[in-house]
This record gives structure tokens, sequence and C-alpha cells, in this order.
């Protein structure tokens, strides 16, 4: 195969990766996109398999690293979604640096001049630098997200700052990038020492920039580390001049950019202040304690004669909700509530899981219809005219404070849930959420709280509807 | 103008395209598969293994062919892995509102 032939083959899978992502613009025509995907990749990888000299090492690897793939992604839970997709980053990572040091110990085997050209020498420590603090920081969000803060202190879902942490973080970039500097700068003969050493801090750099950031911040970093993946990909494009390789990245960069935007504007945070961390710590807790309000309890007797009569009911799952495994109890509550003719629908806030678009998988799974559930800013104006928002496992993206000026979450988008004519709210106990604020919308007259484990009371609530 | 264009700036300039592709497409996602997209990027950016490929062709058995098979074979888990739970998980966004609903 020509050089022509095997650049036009990586034109069809790049356009194939385009039309992927163009496919998930709706759940009927997402399968399709996931189709081109594969297909995409298959003749990516088959075009570059005709052109090297020795397959049996390469087949070998693809069948080990595929068996695997196949029986992870078969296994793993849904609730795990986000530590998957951590683990897989950071392999993207940890494949991009290999590739590095490959070409810098061979260029010839990728089609380059020997020695490098300078400016494949930047675009490599472009490269290297992206993927390493994608590996390391992706294991260490893997970790986060698994709960291994015991095993391992840098795991831990709090926030670990110490004094001088952003400063620290600023010399080793700038010492880095001195050593890029002089790899970009060294002989062949002396290149190695300044490449492994600004690959080591890169990879120290990873753990540092990951470990000060908070468990409630977790969707952005997963969408962080997702965009850093693809620049990664892209920069081993640029050094190996792949434009299918930097069409790719580039495409997966800006999905995770995309993402990281909507996730902090979502929590009404700048990507910055995510980025500097320290968030998520129980600071705030002092606020939940303060004076003594009354709340109004009820039965799951209470809230099922209240669900049976109502017109419309708004459910809104938050994470407590898949913590409990409450989904599919929820979904039987819905059917019997429909099949009484109430218009059921579910809410759902950008940050209600632990990864963007969580929920709606998790609900999915428990077979609930998509077409029941309804985005923030499609549903917001509808709680005027809804009898019953019933809150199941969530606090902070219903907490009506968002609204105050003044208040720390002032300018969060929220649901807003005290806009129904009756408000039910499910949690185990009065403790605060994530932000560590106290939340009006429990104490209104019209509010109903309903204690217990979500899964439990639902169930019981589904045995009291007839 | 004399001269040829410097691959370098080629590569800028398919790096730019790709990049308002990528956020013209991406923004038309639904919220709702945001998941399956974080997913299926990630089987997507395992492209690089064509890279890694090329590292482990050559002939002879040395120490860039040992890190390219190390490297197709990480990324390979990707690969599969990726592509495989986009799948699962948007089977289950298959199912329409069936007519069981009213049943209860």
């Amino acid at each position: 195969m020509t050089a022509n032939q095997v650049a036009l083959w990586y034109l069809v899978a790049s356009i194939l990766f385009i039309l992927a992502l163009k496919g998930l613009s709706h759940p009927e025509t997402a399968r399709r996109g996931n189709w081109f995907g594969v297909a995409g990749m298959l003749i990516a990888v088959a075009t570059t398999l005709a052109v090297v000299q020795r397959l049996d090492l390469i087949l070998v690897a693809i069948l080990i690293g595929g068996a695997i793939g196949a029986t992870v992604a078969r296994r793993v839970q849904m609730t795990q979604m986000p530590e998957l997709v951590a683990a897989m980053h950071s392999l993207v990572g940890l494949g991009a640096v290999l590739i590095a040091v490959a070409v810098v110990y061979d260029p010839v085997a990728f089609g380059l001049p020997d020695p490098i050209p300078t400016g494949n020498k930047l675009e490599l420590f472009i490269g290297t630098f992206v993927g390493a603090v994608t590996f390391s920081g992706s294991v260490i969000a893997f970790g986060k997200l698994a709960g291994l803060g015991k095993q391992f202190r840098l795991f831990s879902s709090a926030p670990v700052v110490f004094r001088g942490q952003h400063l620290l973080n600023l010399v080793l970039a700038l010492v880095m990038i001195g050593f890029g500097a002089a790899f970009f700068l060294a002989a062949k003969e002396s290149q190695w020492p300044p490449f492994l050493v600004m690959m080591a801090i890169a990879f120290v750099l990873g753990v540092l920039i990951i470990i000060p950031i908070g468990g409630a911040d977790m969707p952005v970093v997963i969408s962080m580390l997702n965009s850093y993946s693809g620049w990664a990909a892209a920069g081993i494009g640029f050094s190996l001049n792949n434009f299918m390789l930097i069409i790719a990245g580039s495409l997966v960069g800006s999905s995770g950019a995309i993402l990281s935007y909507i996730m902090c504007r979502a929590m009404n945070r700048s990507f910055f202040n995510v980025l500097l961390g320290g968030f998520g710590a129980a600071e705030g807790t002092t606020a939940a304690g303060g004076e003594q309000k009354q709340v109004k309890s009820g039965s799951a007797d209470d809230v099922a004669f209240l669900l049976g009569n109502a017109e419309s009911v708004i459910i809104i799952p938050g994470y407590g909700l898949a913590v409990a495994r409450a989904q599919h109890a929820v979904k039987e509550m819905a059917q019997k509530l429909q099949a009484k003719g109430v218009n059921v629908r579910y809410a759902i806030h950008p940050v209600a899981g632990r990864m963007p678009g969580h929920m709606n998988v998790l609900l999915a799974e428990a077979e609930v219809p998509y077409d029941q559930v309804v985005e923030m800013e499609d549903i917001n104006s509808d709680f005027g005219t809804t009898d019953i928002a019933f809150v199941l496992g969530a606090n902070d993206v219903v907490n009506p404070l968002a609204e105050e000026k003044g208040s720390p979450i002032y300018g969060m988008p929220i649901l807003e849930a005290h806009k129904a004519r009756t408000v039910m709210v499910n949690k185990r106990s009065m403790a605060a959420g994530y932000a560590g604020l106290d939340n009006p919308l429990f104490y209104l007259d019209k509010t109903m709280m309903v204690f217990g484990d979500a899964k439990k009371v639902v169930e019981d609530i589904v045995k009291a509807i007839d | 103008m004399t001269g040829t264009i410097d691959p370098t700036v080629v590569n800028l300039t398919v790096f730019v395209l790709a990049i308002f592709v990528g956020y013209h497409v991406v923004w038309n996602v639904t919220p709702a598969l945001h998941t399956p997209l974080m997913s299926v990027t990630n089987a997507i950016s395992s492209v690089i293994m064509v890279g890694a490929i090329l590292a482990a062709g050559p002939g002879e058995l040395d120490f860039g062919s040992v890190l390219g098979a190390a490297a197709v074979g990480l990324v390979a888990i990707n690969t599969f892995g990726g592509f495989l739970v986009t799948r699962r998980m948007l089977e289950m966004f298959r199912r329409k509102a069936p007519k069981a609903e009213a049943k209860g």
C-alpha cells in the first residue's frame, strides 16, 4: 500500500469517527453512531497492519488487551462507569507515553527522519507530558472514585491540600518545561536524560493536580481528563505527522472540554476554581446545625396516598438514589402511578450523578423510558403547575438558596422543586449535602419529609399504592 | 511565496479544523447521552493504537517494538472496552415506552 492510499483510508476512518459522535445527538441514532466508530477503528487498524513487517507480537497484544476490555465492559456495573472511564483515560495516557518513548528510541520505525526534526521533537515533548499527566491524574481520579481512600491516602475523596501546593505545582511545571526545552535543543546522543526527567516530572504533576480536588467535583475531573486524553492522542499525531490521530484526538479533546464546561456551569463554579481544589471539604457544615427548625415528616403510606391522588408528579433523583440501588423500585412506583392516570416524569440535574449523563444511564438501566426523563432547562417551567415534586436522594440541586443573593451557592442552576404545589423529600437524615448548606426547601409548609433508606421507602410506597 | 509548506503547519490546519468540527458536533449531543459520549470518545482516542502498531512493527525485536506491543495491548483494552460498554449502555436506551407501561 502506498503512503497516499494509507492516507486516504485514514481519511475515511476520520469521517467515521465524526459520524460516530454525530449519532449521539439522539438515542435512536446513537447505536448506529457507535457502529460507525467501530468501523472507523477497524479501518484505521487494518490499514496500519498492512504496512508493518511483523504481525505476531501485535496480534497477540490486541488479543490480550481485547479480551480484558471485553470482559470489563460486560461485567462493569453502571454505578461504576465513572471508575471505568477514569481507568480507560489512564490507559490512553500511558499508551501515548510509551509510543513517545518508542519514537525517541527509533524514529525510523515511524517513517520519521533520524535524528528527529526539531518541530516533531517539540510535539513529542507536548504529547509525552500531556500523556503522562493524563495517566497519573486518571489513576488518582480512579482511586478517588473507587473509594480507595482508606487503603491509600492520595486516593482520599476529601481534597488533599498542603501549604505551598500551588507554588510547588507551578515550580514543577516550569522545571518540566525547562527540561522539555533541553530535550528540544539536545543532540541525539544527549537527548535521553532531559526527556526522561521531563517525563518523570509530568507523572508527578498529574498526581499533584488531581489530589486537591474533592469528591463533589469528580464530574468535572473526569471530563477534564477525557479532554486531556484526547489532546495526548493529538500530540502523538503531531509528532508522527499523522492527521487521523490529530483529528480523532481533537474530537475527543473538544468533547471533554465542552463536558467540563457544562459541568462547571451546572455547579456554578469556574473551571479555574475547580482546578485549584479544596472544595468538597467539610468546611461549611456549621451552617447546618444552627437553629432548630421544624420539619413535617410523613410515612410511606402518607406519600403513597398523596401520590395516588395527584395528577402530575415530577421525580427528582439524586445520586443517593443510585447508592441505595432504588432505581428499579422507583420505576415500579412510577408504573403503578401511571396506571392510575398520574403523569409521572423525571427531572435530571446535570450533576445528578458522578459523571455527565450518569443519572440518565442509571434510569435507562432500570428500564425507565427515556422520553419520561427530562433535562433541567426543559422541565423547570413546569414545576409551577405540578402537584407533587418528589425529591429522592438529591439535596443541593434543589436548594432554593441558589436564588438568594449572598448565599454560597447563589447563581447555581437548580431544579425548581419548591415551586410545585407539594414537595416530598426522601432523605436518610437531615445531614447537609456536598455544599455543606442547610436546605430551606425542607422547612416549607408544603414540604413533607420521608426519612429512611430510599429503596426501603420507595418499596413501601409501591406496596401502599393500590 | 516560495518553498514547501512545513508538515507542522499542515498538522496545525487539520488540528484547528478538527476542533471546530468537534465543537459543533459535541454541542449537538443530547445531555442524556453524555456518559456514552464519554465512553465512545474514550474508545476513539484509542486510535493511537496506530502509533503503537508502527512502533511494534519493524522486523527485528528490540526495545522499541516491545514498548510498541505493550502500548498496543494497553490501548486495545480501551478500544474493545470502550465500544462494547457504549453499546451496552445504548441498548438500555433502546426500549421505547412499551405498552406494558400502562399495565403496571
